[in-house]
C-alpha cells in the first residue's frame, strides 16, 4: 500500500497540532554561515535551558533554515512575535527566554535591519527559516508534497507542462532559457530512458544560494524534480553537488531517504503508475561543471569538458538518453507553480521575466545575505533598502552581477529594474544570483585582473580561444596592474575579447570576457590612470611596490 | 586490496554500490580521498583496475578535478576562500601575508609537515567574508594576523602521536 492524501494530510495535522500546542517558538538557523557562527552550540544551549525550567511544553526550539541576514550570525526568529535577534551567544540565552511575552531585547533586535525581513514577498525561500530541514513532517505540513499528489492524480504530464510553459518560468542557472519549452523538448524525445537532473554545481564565486535552498528546505527540490520527472516521462533523478557543501550534501541525502522512506520517492506514488529514484553524484572543483555537457560528462564520471551543441541534452544526454537538466532555484519554483498554478505565478515580476529571484548578497554592503526580490525591483532598492547601503557610508561604485561570466554595472544604472533582459542590456547577465556590491576601496582593473584569473584556471583546456585566450587577457591585465601597461593592450584586450566571445566552445569561455569588456566600457578611465599616470585610483594595485621592488 | 586496512573495505563498498561500473570513477576518489586523505599512484592503480578503467584516464580525472589532491596533507590544513566577496574584502592580503611570514604559496606544505595552505573557489560563506578554513571549521571575518598567530600555535606545538597516513612514510 502506497502513500495516500490522507496520509500526507494526517503527517500534516499532527505536525500542525504540534506547533500549535507551543506558545512560543525559538527558531534557529542552522545553515552553513549561522552554524560556523557557532549557532549549534546556541541551539544546544537554548534546549538544555528550555528544559532545564521544564518549559518543554509550551517554548519549542527548532533547527531551521536560513534566515537571511548571514551577516550578523547566529541569528534567531522567535514566532509568533515575529522578533529576530542577531549575533546571539549562549550568554544571551537567560535573558531572552526571561524576555519572552514582553519586549525584545535592544541590544540584540534586528530593528535597525527590518527592510531587509520586510521588503522580500518570498516563493523559493518561503519555507526557509521556518521549518527544520531535517525533518520531511515539518516540509509536509506546509503543503510539502501536494504539488506532487495534484500532478500525479489530477492532471497529464501535458498539463503539468501547460502550467510551467504558463508560468513563463525561466531558467534561474544563468542563461534564463524558458523552463517550459526545456520540459517540452524532453517530454517529445520518444527514445529510451530518460533522465532528470538537478545542477547545484554552483561554482560562482560569490553565490550561494543554491547551497542555501539545499540545505534549508531540500525537500522542494526533491518535490520539484519528481513533478518533472513525471511530466517529461523519467524514472530516474540526478542531484550533481559541489562536494564543497557538505552540509548540504548531508540534507540532501537525509531527505532523500525520509522520502523514500514515506513513498513519496519510488514505485507507483501515491497509487499511481508514476516510479522515480534520486541519486546524488558529487563534483569535485570544476567550475565548468556547471555547462550542461560537462555536467553530463562528470555523472558519467569522466572529465568535466563540454561538446558541442546540438546534440541537445534533451535528445542525447547522460548516457545518450533524453535529459532534463535544471538549476536547483529553478525546481525549487515547481512545487508552488503547481499547487498555485502557472497563471498566478505569471503575475509576479516584469513582461518577460515572471517570478523572483534570489541573490547571494554580498561584497561592500551591510546587510550580505541571502534575499529574494520579484524581478522588476531597482537595483537601488536592493542594495541601500535591503542590503542596508555600504558600511562606513563610503562611495558606492559599481554592482557584480553574473561572477566570473558576468559584468559590473556602474551607479547610473542603479535605478534599472533587474531582469534578464535589462542586464544583459548593461553587458552583464542575470547569471546564477550572485550580487557583490563594490565601494571606491575596489579597483575595476584589478577585478576584472581577478575574474580573468578565475577563468584562465578553469577553462578545461579542450578549446583553443578559451584556453589560449584567457591567459592571454590575463597576462594583459597583470601587466596593467603593475604599472606597465601600453595604451595598445587596451584595443588588443577588445579584440581578444571579442575573438573569446564568438568562437569558443562553450559558455565559459564565451561569457570570460563579459567582466574585461563591461569594465572597459564604464571605467576605461582606470585603466587609462593605470597605463598613463601609473597609479592605481582606488590604491588597490601595488603599482609602487611593484616598481621599487624592480 | 592493495593493503590489508580496513578502510578499503569501505572504498570497496562505494564501487559495489555503483555496481563496479566505470561512471563510479569520480564517486571512488572521493571516497579515497575521504579515508586516506589524499590519492596516492596505488590507490589509482587499484582503482583503475577495479572499475576497469584505463589507468591514464583515471590520472586524468584525478588531476582534472581541483578538489582532489595527489600530495599527502599536513598536519593541519588552513584553507582561504578566493571567492570574489573574499576576494573584495581582503583575501588576497592574507594569502599575502602568509606567503611572507611563512612561506608558503597555496598548495603547498610547510617543510616541517605542519601547515598546508589551500584556497577554495567559494565556500559559500559569502557574508563573513573574508572566510578561512582552520583545520575544517570555517571561521570568517577573519584577518591576516588572525591567520598568522594561528599557524604560529600550529607550528610550535609538539608533533602528535598520530599513525601516518599510508606512502608518507615511503615517500620524501
Amino acid at each position: 500500500m502506497t502513500l495516500s492524501i490522507e496520509d500526507l494530510e494526517g503527517i500534516a495535522r499532527i505536525e500542525k497540532d504540534k506547533r500549535e500546542s507551543f506558545t512560543y517558538q525559538i527558531n534557529v538557523c542552522v545553515a552553513a554561515g549561522c552554524l560556523s557562527c557557532q549557532s549549534g552550540v546556541l541551539k544546544e544551549a537554548f534546549e538544555k535551558e528550555v528544559s532545564r525550567r521544564g518549559w518543554e511544553n509550551w517554548c519549542s526550539v527548532k533547527g531551521v533554515g536560513c534566515l537571511g541576514l548571514c551577516a550578523a550570525g547566529p541569528l534567531i526568529s522567535i514566532q509568533p512575535d515575529g522578533t529576530y535577534y542577531r549575533g546571539v551567544g549562549a550568554p544571551d540565552v537567560s535573558e531572552i527566554l526571561e524576555s519572552l511575552g514582553g519586549a525584545p531585547i535592544p541590544r540584540l533586535d534586528c530593528a535597525s535591519s527590518r527592510p531587509f525581513f520586510e521588503q522580500q514577498p518570498k516563493i523559493v525561500l518561503e519555507n526557509s527559516g521556518r521549518i527544520d530541514p531535517e525533518r520531511i513532517e515539518d516540509y509536509i505540513a506546509e503543503d510539502g508534497y501536494k504539488a506532487l499528489y495534484n500532478a500525479l492524480r489530477m492532471m497529464r504530464p501535458s498539463e503539468v507542462i501547460e502550467q510551467v510553459l504558463a508560468s513563463g518560468l525561466r531558467g534561474r542557472g544563468g542563461a534564463g532559457f524558458p523552463t517550459g519549452v526545456k520540459w517540452t523538448a524532453v517530454a517529445k524525445a520518444s527514445n529510451g530512458n530518460k533522465f532528470v537532473v538537478c545542477n547545484a554545481d554552483e561554482g560562482d564565486p560569490g553565490a550561494f544560494m543554491d547551497r542555501s535552498i539545499l540545505e534549508s528546505d531540500p525537500h522542494r527540490v526533491i518535490e520539484g524534480m519528481a513533478v518533472a520527472a513525471y511530466a517529461v516521462g523519467a524514472n530516474t533523478g540526478f542531484i550533481y553537488v559541489r562536494a564543497e557543501y557538505p552540509l548540504a550534501v548531508q540534507r540532501v541525502r537525509t531527505a532523500i531517504s525520509q522520502a523514500r522512506h514515506l513513498g513519496v520517492l519510488g514505485n507507483n506514488v501515491f497509487n499511481s503508475q508514476f516510479s522515480f529514484d534520486i541519486n546524488v553524484r558529487l563534483g569535485a572543483g570544476a567550475f565548468v561543471c556547471g555547462e550542461e555537457t560537462a555536467l553530463i560528462a562528470s555523472i558519467e564520471g569522466r572529465g568535466g569538458r563540454p561538446r558541442p551543441r546540438p546534440p541537445f541534452p534533451a535528445e542525447f544526454g547522460l548516457w545518450g538518453q533524453p535529459t532534463l537538466i535544471n538549476n536547483v532555484e529553478t525546481f525549487a519554483n515547481i512545487p508552488p507553480i503547481i499547487r498555485k498554478g502557472g497563471k498566478w505565478f505569471a503575475t509576479i515580476g516584469t513582461e518577460k521575466s515572471k517570478g523572483t529571484k534570489v541573490f547571494a548578497l554580498a561584497g561592500r554592503v551591510n546587510n550580505t545575505g541571502l534575499i529574494e526580490v520579484p524581478m522588476g525591483t531597482t537595483l537601488r532598492e536592493i542594495v541601500f533598502q535591503i542590503g542596508g547601503g555600504i558600511p562606513g557610508d563610503r562611495a558606492f561604485k559599481a554592482v557584480q552581477t553574473g561572477g566570473p561570466s558576468g559584468g559590473c554595472i556602474p551607479e547610473q544604472f542603479l535605478d534599472m529594474a533587474v531582469d534578464y533582459e535589462s542586464l544583459a542590456s548593461v553587458g552583464s547577465i542575470m547569471g546564477s544570483g550572485g550580487l557583490i556590491v563594490m565601494d571606491d576601496t575596489s579597483c575595476m582593473v584589478d577585478v576584472a585582473h581577478f575574474f580573468m584569473e578565475f577563468c584562465m584556471s578553469e577553462s578545461c583546456g579542450k578549446c583553443v580561444p578559451c584556453r589560449v585566450g584567457t591567459s592571454q587577457i590575463y597576462h594583459l591585465l597583470n601587466r596593467i596592474t603593475k604599472g606597465e601597461g601600453k595604451l595598445s593592450d587596451l584595443d588588443m584586450l577588445e579584440d581578444l575579447s571579442d575573438l573569446l566571445k564568438n568562437t569558443s566552445l562553450c559558455g565559459l569561455g564565451q561569457t570570460a570576457p563579459n567582466p574585461i569588456m563591461s569594465t572597459l566600457r564604464y571605467f576605461r578611465d582606470e585603466y587609462v590612470a593605470h597605463i598613463e599616470e601609473k597609479r592605481c585610483p582606488a590604491e588597490a594595485c601595488k603599482i609602487h611596490e611593484a616598481r621599487e621592488a624592480v | 586490496m592493495p593493503t590489508e586496512d580496513k578502510r578499503w573495505r569501505l572504498v570497496n563498498r562505494t564501487m559495489r554500490l555503483h555496481g563496479n561500473q566505470p561512471h563510479a570513477l569520480i564517486e571512488t576518489l572521493h571516497s579515497v580521498q575521504e579515508y586516506f586523505g589524499f590519492l596516492d599512484p596505488d590507490a589509482l592503480k587499484y582503482v583503475a583496475n577495479s572499475l576497469r578503467v584505463p589507468l591514464s584516464v583515471v590520472y586524468g580525472v584525478a588531476t582534472f578535478y581541483s578538489y582532489f589532491t595527489l600530495q599527502p596533507p599536513g598536519e593541519h590544513t588552513c584553507v582561504v576562500c578566493k571567492g570574489t566577496a573574499c576576494y573584495i574584502s581582503g583575501a588576497s592580503g592574507i594569502l599575502g601575508s602568509i606567503a611572507k611570514k611563512v612561506g608558503i604559496a597555496p598548495g603547498e606544505t610547510t617543510p616541517d609537515g605542519k601547515v598546508s595552505l589551500l584556497t577554495a573557489r567559494c565556500l559559500g560563506s559569502c557574508g563573513l567574508a573574508p572566510a578561512v578554513v582552520l583545520d575544517g571549521q570555517v571561521c570568517g571575518k577573519m584577518t591576516p594576523t588572525a591567520v598568522l598567530d594561528r599557524m604560529e600555535v600550529w607550528r610550535n606545538e609538539e608533533t602528535s602521536e598520530r599513525v601516518p597516513l599510508r606512502g608518507e612514510v615511503d615517500e620524501p
